[in-house]
């Protein structure tokens, strides 16, 4: 059955499970639920006379990495490093400049492979400003079963599915289902869009700073559900955050980027324990600590990071980083083979630095 | 899933004080809001006493009289509104002219605002290449001034009320394209658009249920301004022999046509003003009304 035939069928009796994850499941457990090679994306900064490209801005320059099916990839890094980028471009909300990404072992949007529109349905997106992601003229329930009657489900079907899903994220329907958001708190807001998100029974979910505007309570709240409806449901997260403590807690795998390149991935106890990646370590060192024996007294990086118009040649992280030799600005350090297909591969720790290639020429090297 | 148990989806949970739906929502507000009652019932009541004019007109606007020139209201207990300068009576001229008028002032904004808001919203929402296309198409029209393009279109095709209307209709498509494509640039950059192209929803969907709810405040009220603007442009044609042309009663036409008499009788000379004011006046508020209830957030 195609997969909007299935979404047909599993709207017509619109129990909240199963979740269409087991009929839809192609290659099995051990293939990467979601692939992306290569991605790249430059924005053109246009002026002068006639609107000339003057410039770009490499908001996200060639990143690779891997989803497993059920775990949580946790992305982290500065403010401006490509973060929600990256996950615009995993939606297909912004076109990718270059870069391919396999869902599920099917090419996204090329030929013989999944359409972007069945791609959508699978992989659903929560937004960091939870007021404006949600239309201010439309009842919150109607919100919920837009995706749902986009998709040919009757339209009193998909709101009581949508009612459902409400009751399923802690909202009473009968108190909550005809409010407008503006009538709703930040976090209950959230809540109507992680519904939202859901009333597609996608199999992945982007949370792109879903809980970074909350309360820390809320947050808290917010985040227990995320990983009941994980449980429950068979979900993949892909949690874009710049909060270290909560990626860690949410997160089985973490990535680290910085200026639109993917500095370091692995598992988190792994990369929170034994950093590999210079930038990785200031950035770990600048949380702050609530053991006063532990305090920090010297700034754990210097600086801001550099312009992403015209980013350092080399490594990237070359102009802040304590360790930074002549090789690393004259060669861009590699880190193959985190996007597959192996199991040992997606589970390994790497990071993109001289440090860690012996054959780099870099004083410090060691063996990986 | 317990959760779900609890709420069976067939449970009357559309009973309950919200669930007025939009429109019942919007009925709602307008009731408490006298000031759009006044207005509307003001409204509503011309559009009638225009449209059965046949009925209410105590005389025939047609029927000239040298000696009762230019008498003042309430002469001879049977001019209600007097006499214009040809000795006419000016209800039945001011009912029968507010035919023409009325509709050379609404029929050209109501077509401007389907076809100008239509490519606005398809402007704003396409962007790019189209965007370019429409919106620079629009520039053209906007570098003649309004009265000039109305006079050179309807000039062009002959004069006529059918052809006055075209060329209105013509000016006032740039404008409300503009305010479309601004409305709609605003709201396609929101988060709230994104989510529901996320969804994978085709974006005929996403246009119709996301986008256009939000945009249509600011054309309504702007095309509510229009139709004043589209009375006065309207008599403008006729005066320069381009509209409605003379015996035929208009209010713009009667303006311009009393003018002369100012001095003799003021009071008869200003009526086809009022007309034209009280109007456009009702228009204006109705749709100030109508745009404060379907904002929800009020």
């Amino acid at each position: 059955m195609p997969p909007r035939a299935i979404a047909a069928a599993a709207f017509r009796d619109l129990a909240l499970d199963p979740a269409p994850a087991a009929l839809l499941d192609r290659g099995g457990p051990a293939q990467p639920l979601l692939t992306v090679h290569g991605l790249r994306k430059h924005f053109p900064v246009r002026g002068g006379l006639f609107g000339r490209t003057t410039a770009r801005v490499r908001a996200v320059d060639g990143v690779s990495f891997a989803v497993r099916k059920g775990e949580t990839l946790g992305i982290v890094g500065e403010s401006g490093c490509g973060k929600s980028t990256v996950a615009r471009l995993m939606m297909r909300l912004l076109r990718p400049d270059a870069g391919e990404q396999i869902f599920d072992g099917e090419a996204v949007g090329e030929a013989g492979g999944i359409a972007v529109d069945a791609m959508r349905r699978q992989v659903q997106m929560v937004f960091q400003d939870s007021a404006s992601s949600l239309n201010p003229r439309m009842p919150v329930q109607n919100t919920v079963a837009f995706g749902p009657v986009a998709f040919g489900a009757r339209r009193d079907a998909a709101l009581a599915a949508a009612r459902d899903l409400l009751a399923r994220v802690g909202l009473d329907p009968v108190l909550f289902g005809g409010r407008y958001p503006h009538e709703l708190s930040g976090g209950q807001k959230q809540r109507v869009n992680i519904a939202r998100a859901l009333a597609l029974r996608p199999r992945m979910v982007i949370l792109d700073e879903a809980v970074s505007a909350l309360d820390k309570s809320v947050e808290a709240q917010v985040l227990n559900l995320l990983q009941a409806l994980k449980r429950d449901l068979g979900l993949t997260y892909v949690f874009i955050s710049h909060d270290l403590g909560v990626v860690r807690w949410i997160s089985d795998r973490v990535m680290v980027m910085y200026l639109g390149q993917v500095v370091e991935i692995g598992p988190a106890e792994a990369l929170y324990a034994a950093p590999k990646h210079p930038y990785t370590r200031a950035l770990l060192a600048s949380r702050p600590s609530l053991d006063p024996d532990r305090r920090r007294e010297e700034a754990p990086i210097g600086g801001d990071p550099p312009n992403p118009i015209d980013p350092p040649a080399g490594c990237r992280f070359h102009t802040r980083c304590p360790h930074a030799e002549p090789v690393c600005s004259a060669r861009a350090p590699a880190m193959a083979g985190c996007d597959g297909p192996g199991e040992a591969e997606l589970l390994a720790h790497r990071a993109a630095c001289h440090l860690h290639d012996p054959s780099s020429g870099h004083s410090a090297a060691v063996a990986a | 899933m317990s959760a779900t148990a609890a709420h069976p989806p067939s449970a009357p949970v559309m009973a309950g004080p919200r669930q007025r739906g939009y429109w019942g929502n919007v009925a709602h507000r307008l009731r408490y809001d006298p000031v759009s009652l006044v207005f509307g019932a003001l409204l509503i009541l011309i559009v009638l006493a225009v449209a059965f004019a046949p009925l209410l007109a105590p005389f025939d606007p047609y029927q000239e009289s040298i000696v009762r020139r230019l008498k003042p209201p309430g002469y001879q207990g049977r001019y209600l509104l007097g006499t214009d300068e040809l000795g006419r009576d000016m209800l039945s001229r001011l009912l029968y002219g507010g035919r023409v008028t009325l509709l050379m002032g609404m029929l050209p904004v109501l077509v401007a605002t389907l076809v100008g808001g239509g490519l606005g919203v398809l402007a704003g929402f396409a962007g790019g290449l189209i965007n370019t296309l429409i919106m620079r198409t629009m520039d053209v029209f906007y570098a003649f001034p309004s009265v000039l393009l109305a006079v050179a279109i309807s000039g062009a095709m002959g004069g006529g009320i059918v052809n006055g209307m075209i060329a209105l209709t013509l000016v006032f498509v740039p404008p409300l394209c503009r305010i479309a494509e601004t409305a709609t640039t605003q709201v396609r950059n929101l988060d709230f658009v994104d989510a529901a192209r996320a969804t994978g929803a085709p974006l005929r969907l996403v246009l119709t249920h996301h986008v256009l709810g939000n945009v249509l405040g600011p054309i309504l009220i702007y095309a509510s301004s229009l139709v004043s603007v589209g009375i006065i442009l309207a008599s403008g044609l006729s005066f320069l022999g381009l509209g409605v042309k003379p015996p035929v009663p208009d209010w713009g036409l009667m303006l311009n046509a009393l003018r002369q008499a100012i001095y003799v009788e003021p009071l008869i000379c200003a009526l086809p003003g009022i007309a034209i004011l009280l109007t456009s006046m009702s228009m204006n508020m109705v749709s100030d009304g109508l745009r404060a209830a379907m904002d929800v957030r009020s």
